[in-house]
């Protein structure tokens, strides 16, 4: 990261596409982080199927393939703060209890529209929170949840490689160039 | 190591250092080169530079654990796993703050030279005569035209790419083809053109990347990975180029793990005789003597080796009978500027990953503009496509999202202000002999702020940002000033500056320590002013004059 991509960055503040796991990137007040905070097998299964949720196979592979769990389990014990670790994982209970009233199952038993229904419904209650939220109140857990998501996925090598275009040595630059819609994205 | 006296010394090898060491070594003297910290070779030791995201255990991004052991680092972009090794531990070199100052140090060979930002931009007479005209700290005792055959002169070794934009504010330069602007770059240009007729102008950036093979180097492949070190020798480095300079002239000999703890000086002849060196690694103490000293151990430690010599014939040090060693410390405030959305352009992108960006040079206080503030800013910047994490109508969950959001996002621009900052003796650095560093020496005390002048400013570099943005078309613009710390610039200048009269300066128009005049200041601590421009290049001009100078002298015997 450079102080170039760093200005970029803030352009991002428009509009409110700024996504959640960006709190612990701008820097810890108080890092009290706990260390010794756990996922289980279970949890990081748990944390592949809601990331495949929001990122599933189509003509590319979803979040599972990726392991996405595996990466948000990872963040979350190393890079988040103490109070943000522990929304996530009071959070990953409240999405199981929300499923449990929408769908009448776990979510490791619902079907994949029931999960698809739930976490749209959840997205759109993080959204609303957040965009009325005041700066020092917490983060929305599914904020997180889907920020890491994201993340995880479009800079793992899978991601990266087969949803996106990477080319590791460009070896020229053209800085105006036709675009046609339906073209990948860089990945870097 | 056997040999004990050298020609020439040079303390530190970062941006300036090289420079000193190519250009004494080619005229054919032996000379020493000293850097504290370890050796990084020329690829070998880039052992990150062909690393994704993902190569990374948390996708180059930081944990708790580096933000504890790295408190200052982790106050900007540069606290990251994907150089973490280029950048100074803090416990071993701790620092006082009497006020927040944020000290990013690269404490290896090549210093900086590693991951600086490459903007080089020369300085114009505006700069040179700014303190004159406006009645603050002392005169510049050169011109313009003192200087600009030497930033010919190191532009053309270097390599640096830009375009020829004939701004008398920002002199053009001996230059490498241009890099390309973005399509919403060129339109936003030629629109911020027509709305100022033709006051105000975005260029491309002049960067230390090639764009052509240059001098043995291969250009520039526009991964944009450049502070990892560049295996291509693509961006202008100690190690890409100044040092194999150096080293294929025979003359070089290079000390890593070296901390040189001062100048030992001859009060007799008046003259610095050597240096005392503990080495890092062993903690033992060597001296090495020489005819010619080149201090370029970066701004602060220059300065603090001048406070730590001579103290028996001088309290304060080498050069502190002005009393000016230690003062007038400058930097460029950022961290102020504005973004927004361009609408359009959907059917528009690039290729590759262009290592620069666009430059807004200086308009404030300039052609007939007065503010209620003195001197100015420039702005960098760009305009790019959106990556994956843009907001997609409508979607937000599953297969029709995620592939919408495998395709570029619209197209946003921003543009950040790097502010000049006024010298005030009043921002200075002291020894804190109270605290010392790993190896027992007493530390830097810092005592240095954004004062009236730099805070007005940032209210222009802000509401300029956004006029100027919609000017040029953008929307739904945000403004933001966040953090005028200083040293936040990361371009710390000052506390050994150049005068013409040695009772109000530490070294004079040859960079010469007026109380030591075979000791020579060419890193950013000699720097009179600031300018609005990042300095490195003028750095490396002024290295290359005083070796020429020092050189000339030596032969004349002079020195």
């Amino acid at each position: 990261m450079n102080r170039r991509e760093a200005i970029s960055s803030v352009t991002l503040l428009l509009g409110g596409t700024l996504l959640g796991a960006e709190a612990f990137l701008a820097g810890c007040k108080s890092p009290a982080a706990d260390l010794s905070l756990s996922f289980s097998a279970d949890d990081i299964s748990f944390l592949n199927e809601v990331a495949e949720t929001i990122l599933p196979a189509t003509s590319s592979p979803g979040a599972k393939e990726a392991k996405v769990g595996d990466f948000m389990a990872v963040i979350v014990k190393d890079c988040y703060e103490g109070k943000d670790q522990t929304i996530f994982k009071e959070g990953m209970i409240k999405l199981q209890e929300a499923c449990k009233k929408s769908a009448g199952k776990s979510f490791m038993e619902a079907t994949p529209e029931q999960r698809h229904d739930l976490l749209v419904a959840l997205d759109k209650e993080q959204k609303e929170y957040q965009d009325k939220k005041k700066p020092e109140d917490p983060t929305h857990y599914f904020r997180m949840m889907k920020e890491l998501t994201l993340w995880g996925y479009f800079t793992s090598e899978i991601g990266a490689t087969k949803a996106l275009r990477y080319v590791a040595v460009p070896g020229k630059y053209e800085g105006c160039i036709p675009y046609k819609k339906g073209d990948k994205a860089w990945a870097t | 190591m056997a040999e004990q006296t050298f020609d020439a010394i040079v303390v530190g090898s970062g941006i300036s250092g090289g420079w000193a060491a190519k250009e004494l070594t080619e005229k054919g003297l032996k000379v020493l080169m000293l850097e504290r910290g370890r050796n990084i070779e020329h690829i070998k030791d880039y052992v990150n530079a062909n690393k994704e995201a993902w190569d990374f255990p948390h996708r180059g991004r930081k944990t708790q654990e580096m933000i504890k052991d790295y408190p200052v680092l982790n106050r900007d972009y540069p606290l990251n796993e994907t150089n973490l090794d280029y950048w100074v531990n803090e416990k071993e070199s701790p620092y006082t703050e009497v006020k927040r100052y944020d000290w990013f140090r690269g404490y290896h060979v090549g210093g900086r030279s590693l991951m600086w930002g490459r903007q080089s931009y020369r300085w114009s007479d505006f700069d040179f005569e700014a303190n004159a005209k406006d009645g603050i700290a002392v005169d510049w005792p050169v011109r313009y035209k003192d200087i600009a055959p030497w930033y010919d002169y190191v532009e053309k070794f270097a390599g640096i790419s830009g375009n020829r934009d004939g701004l008398t504010q920002l002199p053009d330069g001996q230059f490498l083809p241009p890099m390309e602007m973005t399509c919403v770059e060129k339109d936003a240009s030629k629109r911020l053109k027509e709305y100022y007729k033709g006051a105000r102008q975005m260029i491309i950036g002049r960067t230390a990347n090639l764009t052509v093979a240059h001098e043995g180097r291969t250009n520039c492949q526009y991964r944009n990975k450049c502070w990892l070190g560049c295996q291509f020798g693509a961006y202008f480095s100690t190690q890409s180029s100044t040092l194999p300079a150096a080293q294929k002239t025979g003359n070089l000999t290079l000390r890593p793990w070296s901390i040189v703890t001062k100048i030992l000086y001859d009060k007799d002849k008046k003259r610095a005789t050597g240096v005392e060196v503990l080495d890092a690694e062993n903690n033992q103490t060597y001296v090495y003597n020489a005819k010619i000293i080149f201090l370029n151990a970066s701004t602060f430690n220059s300065s603090w080796i001048l406070m730590n010599s001579a103290t028996d014939i001088w309290p304060e040090g080498l050069g502190s009978s002005s009393g000016e060693l230690g003062h007038n410390i400058m930097d460029h405030h950022l961290g102020v500027g504005a973004g927004g959305k361009v609408d359009g352009y959907e059917d528009k992108y690039y290729y590759g990953r262009r290592a620069n960006g666009i430059y807004i040079p200086r308009f404030r206080n300039l052609f007939g503009d007065k503010r209620d503030y003195l001197r100015g800013f420039g702005y960098q910047g760009g305009a790019g496509r959106e990556g994956y994490r843009h907001e997609v109508a409508e979607l937000s969950i599953g297969g029709a999202y995620k592939d919408a959001l495998t395709e570029p996002g619209s197209w946003t621009m921003g543009i950040m202000g790097f502010g000049e900052i006024i010298p005030d003796h009043a921002n200075k650095i002291t020894l804190d002999k109270n605290k010392k560093d790993k190896w027992g020496l007493p530390v830097l005390s810092f005592d240095a702020e954004l004062k009236e002048n730099e805070l007005k400013m940032r209210k222009d570099m802000q509401e300029d940002a956004k006029e100027m943005l919609d000017a040029m078309g953008v929307k739904n613009i945000n403004g933001y000033d966040a953090n005028g710390i200083q040293g936040r610039g990361i371009h710390e200048m000052g506390t050994a500056r150049m005068g013409a009269d040695p009772k109000t300066s530490v070294v004079n128009k040859n960079n010469q320590v007026w109380d030591a005049p075979n000791v020579f200041v060419t890193d950013g601590s000699f720097m009179t002013s600031a300018a609005c421009v990042n300095p490195s290049l003028t750095y490396m001009a002024f290295t290359a004059r005083a070796a020429d100078f020092a050189v000339s002298e030596l032969k004349k015997q002079n020195l």
